[in-house]
């Protein structure tokens, strides 16, 4: 292809503040709307989820990358290519266990919590960014990858860095029970 | 003239959107004796007429056909013949003397095909117009449910306009 990977430049831009406050603005109204941080949380994954499951073939049309041969490439390919695209950060690799189906992205920097200080203390344990949890367990169910996707450290409730965790599961068919 | 139809099919196999697009096209047949009254010379890989507009054949038309055999302006014609391939992952491309039919799948399962004039070149950058379309103007619309039918007015206003560019373009394709 000649083509570079990435869109043309739209004639007209939307600012990044406008779309971190219209998250924030979100988030908030979804705290009102629930008082258990679980519901809220809940509440983001599905939406995360309903954009993934769009947002997927817009990668795919707008980046022109081949298909991933491992977990570990779509783990890169997620973190270099789709954050990059539609965030503009890049968050490092990590493969957290021998199998090879569980994998951790730590972000060092998160454009959706740049005005964000800390959490309320009744709100303790909700994951302020999980949207971004369900966009990429909804990207990957459309290419055909079931994959639980979860904060493991935020560094809005203290911990060092900001690390998500993608696990791959295996697929519901068992090559080997068909031989059989 | 050179795009037939557009077809998008969903996972699970069911057709969400169907464009035909036929334009009429004049055919002229005449008998002629030698000498031959018209100008003929060879241009983009047709045989077209040069000099000598007489009785609906004008300047510009290209040759079809001499006695019912097709011309391409080459000395052999292509035989492709269709051989089926073990472990093929799904058609791409299926060529007729009429038409060719070019399908391209994406990893999440939707299929864009499109029937166009065997000589249209630029089919494969067309589906993958085809696709960003989609991607835009089916799917980042709010109201529209996956794997439905498509109705999005703006979805078929982009398409029609991306295939007028790429007939424009005729034989060489968009965008080279």
């Amino acid at each position: 292809m000649s083509r570079p990977p990435g869109r043309k430049q739209d004639s007209h831009k939307i600012s990044r503040e406008l779309f971190v406050l219209t998250y924030g603005a979100l988030v908030a109204q979804l705290c009102k709307d629930y008082e258990k941080d679980e519901d809220v949380n809940s509440c983001l994954d599905k939406m995360g989820y309903g954009i993934g499951i769009r947002l997927i073939d817009d990668f795919l049309a707008h980046s022109d990358v081949k298909r991933c041969r491992s977990y570990s490439e779509t783990a890169d390919m997620i973190a270099q290519v789709a954050f990059k695209m539609y965030l503009g950060v890049t968050p490092s690799v990590n493969c957290s266990s021998a199998a090879g189906n569980e994998f951790s992205l730590i972000l060092d920097k998160n454009p959706l919590v740049d005005f964000v200080e800390e959490l309320p203390v009744e709100r303790a344990s909700l994951c302020y960014c999980n949207l971004l949890c369900g966009v990429i367990r909804g990207a990957l169910e459309m290419v055909h990858l079931a994959a639980e996707v979860t904060f493991l450290q935020d560094r809005l409730k203290g911990d060092a860095v900001t690390e998500i965790g993608i696990t791959f599961l295996r697929r519901a068919e068992d090559k080997k029970a068909k031989k059989k | 003239m050179a795009i037939f139809s557009v077809y998008v099919v969903n996972k699970a196999g069911g057709l969400i959107y169907q464009l035909d697009h036929y334009a009429p096209r004049s055919d002229t047949e005449k008998t002629f004796s030698f000498p031959l009254d018209l100008v003929l010379r060879p241009r983009d890989e047709r045989v077209v007429v040069a000099f000598g507009q007489r009785d609906g054949i004008r300047v510009g038309h290209a040759v079809l056909a001499i006695n019912g055999a097709e011309v391409n302006g080459r000395l052999t014609a292509d035989g492709k013949d269709l051989s089926p391939e073990v472990g093929s992952s799904g058609i791409e491309m299926l060529e007729t003397d009429t038409f060719k039919l070019h399908c391209f799948q994406t990893l999440t399962g939707i299929k864009f095909v499109v029937l166009a004039d065997p000589r249209q070149a630029g089919i494969d950058a067309l589906l993958r117009k085809i696709y960003e379309i989609y991607s835009d103007f089916a799917l980042k619309n709010p109201f529209y449910s996956l794997e439905m039918p498509i109705r999005c007015e703006l979805f078929d206003q982009n398409l029609k306009l991306a295939l007028e560019v790429a007939e424009k373009a005729g034989p060489f394709g968009p965008g080279s």
